[in-house]
C-alpha cells in the first residue's frame, strides 16, 4: 500500500527561495538546493517549487534552479508557476523535475494537459486548482492568476474534466482555508477524491500535527502539502509523520 | 565504467546525477562499443513500452544489449527499463520485449480497489536472500508505473503488495531489475545503486 506523502513547498523568486526559512542546520537560507536537502533530512517524500517570479526574461532561472537541485535531492521534484506551453514543461523535466504543475494556463488552454500528457506521460502532468467556496452558488469556484481572477468554473467539474484530458494528479488548494491554520478543508477534498480516480494533493490550512491527521483519517487524499508551518519550523516532517504512524497512517 | 543507455526516452539525468553523487564512474552513451566495454549498464526508461522498443532497434541496440547480458555485464533495468528485459508487454497491443528474462507486462488491475497509475511510495518485501535485496528489506521506494511485470517466483527479489503483488525487484543471473526509482528514493534508492556497484565489482572478479 502507497504511503500517504507529506510535500513541503517552496516559492522560488529569480532563483531564490523567498519567505526566511529557520533551519539551524542551513547556511544560505534562499538557496533552494541547501533548503531542499534540508527536507529531505526531515523526510519530506516530495518537493514542490511555485515559481513566483514577476517577469517573463527572469524565469529561466528556475531551470537552472531545479538542475541545481536534481543534482543534490534525490526525490520526486514537481514544478509550478509560469508554465505556459509543452516546451516550457520539456526544459523543466529535462532539467531534472519529474512532473510540472500547471494552474492559469490549463483553464485558459485546456489543451495543454493533454498535449503534455501524450508527450511526457499523464505521470508528469499536475493539475492545479485554487478553489474558493461560493455560498450563492453553492459551489468550489475556481481562481486564476493568483487567485486574483474568479473563472466561475465548478472546481469539482474541472477536476473530472482535467483528469479526463490527462491530468495524472491534482494538487487542489482551498482558498478558504489557505493561511488560516486552521486545518484542510475536508469538505472540498472528500467532493474532489470522489470525483476522480488519480491521486489529490491536499494543500492550505495546515497549523498543527492533527490537520495532517484528520485529513487522512476523513478524505482520501495521497498528500499533503504545507509551506509555512515548515518554514518557520513550526512543525518539522519528522513530526508529522511520528504523529500520522501512531495514528496509524502509512508513512514512510 | 558504467554506461547509462541513453536513448532519448525519460530522464537518464537524474540516473546520472545519482551515480554522480555517489561517486561512481559513469557516462551516457548509445555507442555499442562504448556499451559492450562498460563494467555494468543501467536501462532506464519513462514511457511507452513500443517506444522505447523502437527507440533501442534506431539505435541498432537490442542486439548489443542481449549480447552484452550474454557477456556477463551486470545490467540494471530502471521502471520502463526493467519491464523491456522480460520476453513481451501487453501495453497498447503486444510488443516483444528483450527476452532476458521469462516473463511478461500487463496492466495493474484498476478494479481491486487502488489507484492506476502505482504513484508514490511503496514498502519492499524482500522474499529471497540474493544480496540486491539486502537494502531495501522493509524500505519505501518510488515508484511510477501502470504496467507490471509476471514472472516466475524465482526470478523475484522483492514485491509490493497493490491490490496485486508487484514484482519490485527482479533478477536472473547478470540481469537485474527495479521497477521503482532508485534515483528518486532518497538515501535507500541511493544504497541500492551502491549494492549494484558492488555486484559489478564482484563480476569483474569472476571473469578474471
Amino acid at each position: 500500500m502507497l504511503a500517504k506523502r507529506i510535500i513541503p513547498c517552496l516559492d522560488v523568486d529569480h532563483g531564490r527561495v523567498k519567505k526566511g526559512i529557520n533551519f539551524a542546520d542551513l547556511v544560505d537560507v534562499g538557496d533552494p538546493a541547501e533548503i531542499a536537502s534540508a527536507y529531505e533530512r526531515q523526510g519530506a517524500d516530495e518537493l514542490v517549487f511555485l515559481d513566483i517570479t514577476a517577469t517573463e526574461e527572469k524565469r529561466k532561472a528556475i531551470v537552472d534552479t531545479i538542475a541545481q537541485v536534481a543534482k543534490k535531492v534525490f526525490m520526486p521534484l514537481t514544478v509550478g508557476g509560469g508554465i505556459s506551453s509543452v516546451a516550457d514543461m520539456k526544459k523543466l523535466l529535462k532539467a531534472g523535475a519529474d512532473k510540472v504543475s500547471i494552474n492559469s494556463s490549463a483553464v485558459s488552454d485546456p489543451q495543454l494537459i493533454t498535449e503534455g500528457a501524450e508527450k511526457f506521460g499523464a505521470q508528469c502532468i499536475v493539475l492545479a486548482i485554487d478553489a474558493k467556496w461560493n455560498a450563492e452558488t453553492n459551489q468550489y469556484d475556481v481562481y486564476v492568476n493568483g487567485g486574483r481572477k474568479n473563472t466561475g468554473l465548478d472546481a469539482i467539474k474541472w477536476a473530472k474534466k482535467g483528469v479526463s484530458l490527462g491530468a495524472g494528479e491534482l494538487l487542489v488548494t482551498s482558498m478558504d482555508k489557505d493561511g488560516t491554520k486552521d486545518g484542510y478543508d475536508l469538505n472540498l477534498y472528500s467532493q474532489i477524491c470522489s470525483a476522480v480516480s488519480v491521486p489529490v494533493i491536499a494543500s492550505g490550512g495546515a497549523g498543527k500535527l492533527a490537520d495532517f491527521d484528520e485529513v487522512f483519517q476523513k478524505t482520501n487524499v495521497d498528500g499533503a502539502l504545507a509551506a509555512s508551518v515548515f518554514h518557520y519550523g513550526e512543525l518539522t516532517i519528522s513530526d508529522v509523520k511520528n504523529e500520522l504512524k501512531r495514528n496509524k497512517v502509512v508513512v514512510r | 565504467m558504467i554506461v547509462v543507455i541513453d536513448y532519448d526516452t525519460g530522464n537518464v539525468r537524474n540516473v546520472k546525477n545519482a551515480l554522480d553523487y555517489l561517486g561512481v564512474e559513469n557516462t551516457l552513451s548509445a555507442d555499442p562499443q562504448t556499451i559492450l566495454s562498460a563494467s555494468g549498464i543501467i536501462l532506464p526508461g519513462v514511457g511507452a513500452f513500443a517506444k522505447a522498443m523502437d527507440a533501442l532497434k534506431e539505435r541498432n541496440l537490442i542486439d548489443v544489449i542481449k549480447q552484452a547480458a550474454k557477456n556477463g555485464i551486470p545490467i540494471l533495468g530502471i521502471c520502463l527499463g526493467m519491464q523491456l528485459l522480460f520476453d513481451y508487454s501487453l501495453e497498447f497491443g503486444k510488443t516483444k520485449g528483450l527476452s532476458l528474462i521469462d516473463g511478461s507486462v500487463v496492466q495493474i488491475p484498476n478494479d481491486v480497489g487502488v489507484k492506476v497509475p502505482h504513484m508514490g511510495w511503496d514498502k519492499n518485501e524482500v522474499v529471497s536472500d540474493d544480496p540486491m535485496g539486502i537494502p531495501f528489506a522493509n524500505q519505501f521506494t518510488y515508484f511510477v508505473h501502470s504496467f507490471y511485470v509476471k514472472t516466475a517466483q524465482a526470478n523475484v527479489i522483492a514485491k509490493v503488495d497493490y491490490g496485486v503483488e508487484i514484482p519490485s525487484i527482479v533478477r536472473k543471473n547478470n540481469v537485474i531489475g527495479v521497477q521503482f526509482h532508485p534515483e528518486k528514493s532518497g538515501r535507500i534508492g541511493l544504497a541500492g545503486l551502491e549494492k549494484f556497484k558492488e555486484l559489478i565489482l564482484d563480476a569483474d572478479y569472476s571473469r578474471d
